[in-house]
């Protein structure tokens, strides 16, 4: 073998393509303020706060095998966190939005020495708790309005930027910045030694575990970065919204069930995933909201008959059939004989 | 010389089914021992308690002089200590070559860019060179049970335990495999092979141990111990079938 040199690429073919995609499409989305109307800007930017949440739920439960029902925990906490820093400390928005990620970090580990005792559908049973207890202390805040929740007051929000255009704007560009760091976070991640775990972790745990692996604590740093992402988000949102109460705050309707739904259909423990199923999610509600409670029933069919049909969700189904990778993610090994081919450095 | 490997006083049970009752069994440095039974005689328990998916409800597990009774199996692996699985547990959805590589970097705690040429030399060893790009979800059993194998191996191991690897493959696949796993032991790797195909292990293991009903009833040289009385009358049809 020793006339043989080996090479890893991560690039294939499809990943190519994906990149300059990707790339296109991020540079039309970035001037969305120029070409859509604050409609469509308000729709884009509620997009990109769910590929993100769905992207860091995918994180912990697709790769992790962490299947939290509670994440909405730290949606509510970065959300009720600006409101507090804002209102009560006088810190400026976008400060907030910045501390909103390190103290869930914190706050995660607690919750995490907690949860993690439990397996499984306990587990998930254990965090949904957590996520109400958090919306109950939440309701106990009188000086963020209590059970009935708080506006933010209208001089804060004009010391934003000093029209509501320009406010739109920032946040616009804020809500579309924000996603594509989580999403470059995640690819770093997933292409670092880390990553490599990760994924072994996702295909196998047992294996996982003795192949060296040490995957409680794995589990632990994952569980506390999707915190972090997932509170700064939060944080975002309810900016956007200008509003908090503890019922949204903590819904595990919009944070849980329908993040949930994004990352199944559009393909579990695959990072395209969560982008497949947003669009699909958002096309769903935008065409057929209409129809009442009929809308719900239809979602629920799709998710029923993606499970049933394509239980890795769409983008699994294409990958697997095509060997399709928007993004270079795998390590692909090149052989080469030694005399002709120089190392890569 | 002090084994490598030790179990002493080993007892682990499910609810009533005692699947190890007071086991001591020790590995010499660089030596392969084999060990037969029948289905239900608690082989793989034993290999699950020695890398610790198991835990014993009593007896201690030794290594290299230390007690790793308590360690997490991802320190043991690190320690040196590899297995197979009997039924295969590849990473499915990445490459045969990512699979040796986690392996490799993790289970001897190297860099990534590091281990990528000791893991495609492996791959050409265990003859899976041609296959390194495809993922491991759809790799035949053959190759399941050779990625199983290069994957051990890429832990660096000073211990390596096989569960059932032979079981399955046709006579040129087995005669292979035994040739791969001999020329292993010659580089220095001790070996523990559990094994229904008898004539495999009898060509490789210079020791055989019988387990029935969690205890080792019989143990020594390979073909004194497989003519034993005790043998032939637990193992009468699972020999006929070898």
């Amino acid at each position: 073998m020793s006339q043989i040199a080996s090479k890893v690429e991560h690039s294939t073919r499809s990943s190519r393509i994906g990149i300059v995609l990707i790339l296109a499409t991020l540079a039309v989305l970035a001037l969305a303020p120029f070409w859509g109307d604050r409609q469509t800007l308000r729709l884009l930017a509620e997009m990109y706060a769910f590929v993100a949440l769905a992207s860091l739920w995918n994180l912990l439960a697709g790769y992790a095998g962490l299947v939290s029902v509670g994440q909405q925990a730290f949606v509510g906490f970065g959300g009720y966190l600006l409101f507090w820093l804002v209102i009560v400390a006088g810190v400026h928005p976008l400060v907030a939005i910045l501390i909103a990620g390190p103290v869930a970090a914190i706050i995660a580990v607690p919750v995490a020495a907690l949860t993690f005792r439990l397996r499984g559908a306990y587990f998930a049973i254990g965090t949904w708790v957590v996520a109400e207890v958090f919306r109950l202390l939440a309701s106990q805040i009188s000086v963020l309005g209590g059970g009935s929740g708080i506006s933010l007051p209208a001089a804060m929000v004009i010391s934003m930027a000093p029209t509501r255009q320009a406010r739109e704007f920032e946040i616009y560009w804020l809500a579309l910045a924000l996603t594509v760091i989580v999403l470059a976070a995640i690819v770093a991640l997933l292409r670092s030694r880390h990553g490599l775990a990760l994924t072994a972790i996702r295909d196998n745990e047992l294996a996982a575990q003795s192949n060296g692996i040490g995957v409680m604590r794995i589990k632990l740093i994952i569980y506390v970065l999707v915190a972090f992402g997932t509170s700064m988000v939060g944080a975002l949102i309810f900016l956007q919204k200008l509003r908090i109460s503890p019922d949204t705050a903590f819904s595990v309707n919009d944070w849980t069930a329908f993040v949930i739904f994004i990352t199944v259909i559009g393909g579990i423990g695959r990072i395209e995933g969560p982008i497949i199923g947003t669009i699909i999610f958002f096309a769903m509600r935008q065409t057929l909201s209409d129809l009442g409670s009929l809308y719900l029933l239809i979602m629920g069919a799709v998710a029923i008959v993606v499970m049933l049909w394509a239980p890795k969700g769409l983008w699994g189904l294409i990958a697997e059939r095509y060997g399709w990778q928007a993004l270079p993610l795998q390590r692909r090994l090149v052989l080469t004989p030694k005399e002709n081919a120089g190392r890569k450095p | 010389m002090p084994p490598i490997l030790a179990l002493e006083n080993i007892s682990k049970r499910f609810g009533a089914v005692v699947v190890a009752d007071g086991i001591n069994l020790a590995l010499g440095d660089g030596e392969a021992l084999g060990i037969i039974g029948p289905n239900g005689a608690g082989k793989t328990t034993l290999f699950g308690i020695a890398t610790g998916t198991v835990s014993p409800d009593s007896g201690r597990v030794i290594f290299a002089g230390d007690d790793i009774t308590r360690l997490t199996p991802e320190r043991r692996c690190r320690l040196g200590l590899a297995r197979s699985f009997q039924i295969p547990q590849p990473f499915s959805g990445m490459t045969v070559f990512e699979n040796v590589v986690v392996a490799a970097a993790f289970g001897n705690g190297e860099r990534e860019a590091a281990v990528y040429d000791r893991c495609a030399e492996l791959l050409a060893r265990c003859g899976l060179a041609d296959k390194a790009n495809k993922q491991a979800g759809g790799l035949t059993l053959l190759d399941r049970k050779r990625l199983e194998l290069a994957r051990a191996l890429a832990t660096k191991p000073r211990v390596l335990l096989l569960d059932e690897v032979a079981g399955g493959l046709t006579e040129h696949e087995c005669a292979t495999l035994v040739a791969l796993i001999k020329e292993v032991r010659a580089g220095g790797i001790s070996i523990v092979w559990i094994e229904h195909v008898v004539h495999a292990l009898l060509a490789a293991v210079d020791r055989l141990a019988v387990l029935h009903g969690g205890k080792i009833i019989a143990e020594g040289d390979p073909r004194t111990v497989i003519h034993s009385p005790q043998v032939e009358e637990i193992y009468m049809g699972i020999a006929a079938d070898a």
